[in-house]
C-alpha cells in the first residue's frame, strides 16, 4: 500500500509540476461551464413559460443536471487520452521504467499506483464542477440524490476510460501514438451501438452492452443498478489486467 | 555476492547473451568489459530483475532474481546506462521518491542527505533533475542506486559522459564502496578496469571470452611478444633474413622511409629472439637502428579477444595469420 501511494503521489506530482494538470482542469472547467450554461438557459426559458401556464411541473434534475452530466462524458472522450498517454509511454521513452521495474515493488502495485494518480486528477477535475452544481442549490431546490449517483457514474465511467488508456500507453513509447489510439478506442466504444438494427437482434444487444455511455443513463437518472456497477468495475479490472499483461510481456520481449 | 550461471537471453532468433557464467564475491569489484552490443546491458538487466533470462539463473545476495525478485531487488542498487531521472522532480524529491519505492522506511531524509553528500550532489538538491548537467545526472543516478544501502551494486557504464576530474572522483567512490558492497560495473574503457576492478569478465557477441584479474590477463599474453625492428638496408632482404630466424612467426613491414625499413616481428609464445634478430641484422651488414619489444596492453588483449572470431576466419583463409590471436582463443 505504501508503494502504491508513493507511485500515485509521484503521478499526481507529475501532472501538477508540468502544465498538463492545469491545462486539463482549466479546459475541463471551461467546457463544463458551457455544457452547463446551455441547458440552464433553456431551463430558464422553459420555467418562464411554465410560470405563465402553471399546469406544467418542471424538474431541474431531469432537465438540467442529468443532461449536463451526460454531456460531461463527451469532454472525457477528448481529454482523457491526454491524461493517460504519458503514464507508461513517457517512462519507457525516458528510461525511468528501468527504475520502477528494478525496484522491490510488484508490477500490479505500479499499475494501481498510476491508475490511482490518474483517478485523483480526474476527481480534482470533477471537484471543479461542484461549483456549478452548488449554485443550483443556492437558487433552486434540486434533489441531491440523483446528482450524487450521477457523479458516482461519472467516476466509474472515467475509471474505465483511464484503465483502458493506461493499457494503451503501456503498448508504446510514443505519447502521440498512445493518445491517438486511446481516442480511437474510446470513440469506438462510444458509438459501438450505432450499428443499431443493421445487425441481428443478439449482436445488437451485445454491442449495446459494450457501449460505455449506455450504462451511464441510469446513473444520470438517479438509479444505481448493480448491473451497470458490475459492468464498470469489471471493465476497469479488465483494463488493469491487460496493462499488467502488457508490462509483463514487455519484460520478456525486452 | 552475485552469481550468474549459464545465462542466455534470446530475442526471437537473435541471441544477445549466450551461456554467460561468472561470480563476484562479497566486497569485490567485477569489471564487465566488452564492445558495444556485446550483451553487457542485457546481462545487467537480467541480474537486476528488469527482464527474465531465457535460460540459466542469476543469484543476488543469495536470492534468485527470478524466483524471489522482491528480496533480490531490495538488495540491489542499479544505475542503468541512462540515469533514470524524472526531469520534473528536484534532486531531493526524486531521491525521496526512490527511497520510498526501494523500501526505506525510517529516516528517509537522513538517507537522502547522506547519499547526496557521498555523491557530491548536495549543492544541487533543489535543482530539477532535467536541468542538471550530464555529470550531475550520472551522480544523481549513482545516489539513487545507493539510497537503500544495497549489498550489491550494478553499474552500467558509471563514468560515461563525465569529465576527467569527475571520472577520477567516481572511480575513487566506487573503490570506497567496494568493501561493503559487491559491485559489477560495465565499461568499454580499459584503464578503468585496470584501476578499479579485482576481476575482469570480457564478453563479446554475448559470450564470455575471458575471466581473470587484470594483471593475469596482461601476463597471459606477455609470452607471445611482438618486436619492433628498424634497420637501414633493402627492405626485402631484411624481411627474408628475419623470417628465417627460428621462433619468428611472421614479419610485417610497418614503415618504410627511404632506405630505413621498420618491421613488426611476431614471435612464438615463450621464445625470446631478440639476440638472434640483432645478430641477423648485423650479419647482413645492415644498420640496426631500433629493436624493442612491444608489450600487449590491455587494449590489445581486449581487441584480440573481442575480434577473435574475425581472426579465426582470417586464419582459415591465410595459413600464416597472426599467432597471438589464435593463441588467445585457445587459452
Amino acid at each position: 500500500m505504501r508503494n502504491i501511494l508513493a507511485i500515485a503521489q509521484r503521478e499526481l506530482n507529475a501532472y501538477f509540476t508540468s502544465p498538463i494538470g492545469y491545462v486539463l482542469i482549466g479546459f475541463f472547467a471551461l467546457l463544463f461551464g458551457w455544457f452547463f450554461y446551455v441547458p440552464l438557459a433553456y431551463f430558464e426559458q422553459q420555467s418562464m413559460q411554465a410560470g405563465m401556464n402553471p399546469t406544467q411541473a418542471l424538474n431541474i434534475n431531469q432537465m438540467l443536471v442529468g443532461p449536463t452530466l451526460m454531456n460531461t462524458t463527451v469532454i472525457m472522450l477528448f481529454l482523457f487520452p491526454l491524461i493517460t498517454m504519458r503514464t507508461y509511454a513517457e517512462e519507457k521513452r525516458s528510461g525511468t521504467i528501468e527504475l520502477l521495474l528494478t525496484s522491490p515493488i510488484t508490477d500490479v502495485q505500479i499499475i494501481i499506483g498510476k491508475f490511482l494518480g490518474a483517478m485523483l486528477l480526474y476527481a480534482a477535475m470533477l471537484a471543479v464542477t461542484t461549483i456549478h452544481i452548488g449554485i443550483l442549490f443556492v437558487f433552486g431546490e434540486p434533489e441531491w440524490k440523483p446528482i450524487a449517483t450521477g457523479y458516482l457514474g461519472l467516476l466509474m465511467m472515467g475509471g474505465c476510460f483511464l484503465s483502458l488508456g493506461l493499457f494503451i500507453s503501456s503498448l508504446t513509447k510514443n505519447q502521440i501514438v498512445a493518445a491517438m489510439a486511446t481516442f480511437a478506442v474510446f470513440l469506438m466504444l462510444w458509438v459501438i451501438n450505432w450499428i443499431g438494427t443493421f445487425v441481428g437482434p443478439t449482436t445488437q444487444a451485445v454491442l449495446a452492452h459494450l457501449s460505455l455511455t449506455d450504462h451511464f443513463d441510469d446513473f444520470a437518472k438517479g438509479v444505481i443498478d448493480t448491473k451497470h456497477v458490475i459492468y464498470y468495475l469489471s471493465f476497469m479490472a479488465f483494463g488493469l489486467f491487460l496493462t499488467a499483461k502488457s508490462v509483463d510481456s514487455e519484460r520478456w520481449r525486452g | 555476492m552475485i552469481e550468474v550461471q549459464h545465462l542466455s537471453k534470446k530475442y526471437g532468433p537473435f541471441t544477445a547473451v549466450d551461456d554467460v557464467s561468472f561470480r563476484a564475491e562479497s566486497g569485490e569489484i567485477l569489471g564487465f568489459l566488452g564492445p558495444n552490443g556485446a550483451g553487457k546491458t542485457t546481462t545487467m538487466r537480467i541480474i537486476t530483475g528488469y527482464m527474465p533470462a531465457t535460460e540459466g539463473k542469476a543469484t543476488v545476495a543469495g536470492f534468485d532474481v527470478f524466483d524471489k525478485p522482491i528480496e533480490a531487488k531490495k538488495r540491489t542498487g542499479y544505475l542503468p546506462e541512462t540515469p533514470p531521472l524524472y526531469p520534473d522532480m528536484t534532486v531531493r524529491e526524486y531521491l525521496r521518491f526512490v527511497a520510498k519505492i526501494k523500501g526505506v522506511t525510517s529516516n528517509v531524509n537522513d538517507r537522502v542527505d547522506a547519499v547526496m553528500k557521498k555523491t557530491w550532489v548536495a549543492d544541487m538538491a533543489n535543482r530539477h533533475c532535467g536541468k542538471l548537467s550530464k555529470g550531475y545526472k550520472q551522480r544523481v543516478g549513482l545516489a539513487q542506486a545507493l539510497i537503500h544501502e544495497p549489498e550489491v551494486l550494478v553499474l552500467d557504464e558509471p563514468t560515461a559522459g563525465l569529465d576527467p576530474k569527475q571520472i577520477i572522483e567516481t572511480r575513487q567512490l566506487i573503490r570506497e564502496l567496494a568493501g561493503t558492497h559487491t559491485i559489477v560495473l560495465s565499461t568499454h574503457i580499459l584503464p578503468e578496469v585496470a584501476q578499479t576492478c579485482q576481476k575482469v569478465v570480457i564478453i563479446s557477441k554475448g559470450k564470455v571470452v575471458a575471466t581473470d584479474t587484470p594483471d593475469a590477463l596482461t601476463e597471459r599474453l606477455r609470452g607471445a611478444m611482438t618486436l619492433f625492428v628498424q634497420a637501414q638496408g633493402p627492405s626485402d632482404d631484411i624481411q627474408r633474413a628475419l623470417q628465417s630466424i627460428s621462433g619468428v612467426v611472421r614479419v610485417n613491414p610497418s614503415e618504410n622511409r627511404g632506405d630505413v625499413a621498420g618491421f613488426d616481428v611476431d614471435t612464438e609464445k615463450g621464445a625470446d629472439v631478440r639476440r638472434e634478430v640483432a645478430a641477423a641484422v648485423v650479419r647482413g651488414g645492415w644498420g640496426l637502428l631500433e629493436l624493442r619489444p612491444m608489450r600487449m596492453s590491455l587494449e590489445d588483449i581486449f581487441l584480440s579477444l573481442t575480434t577473435q572470431e574475425a581472426g579465426e576466419q582470417a586464419d582459415a583463409a591465410t595459413p600464416d595469420a597472426p599467432a597471438s590471436v589464435s593463441e588467445v582463443s585457445n587459452a
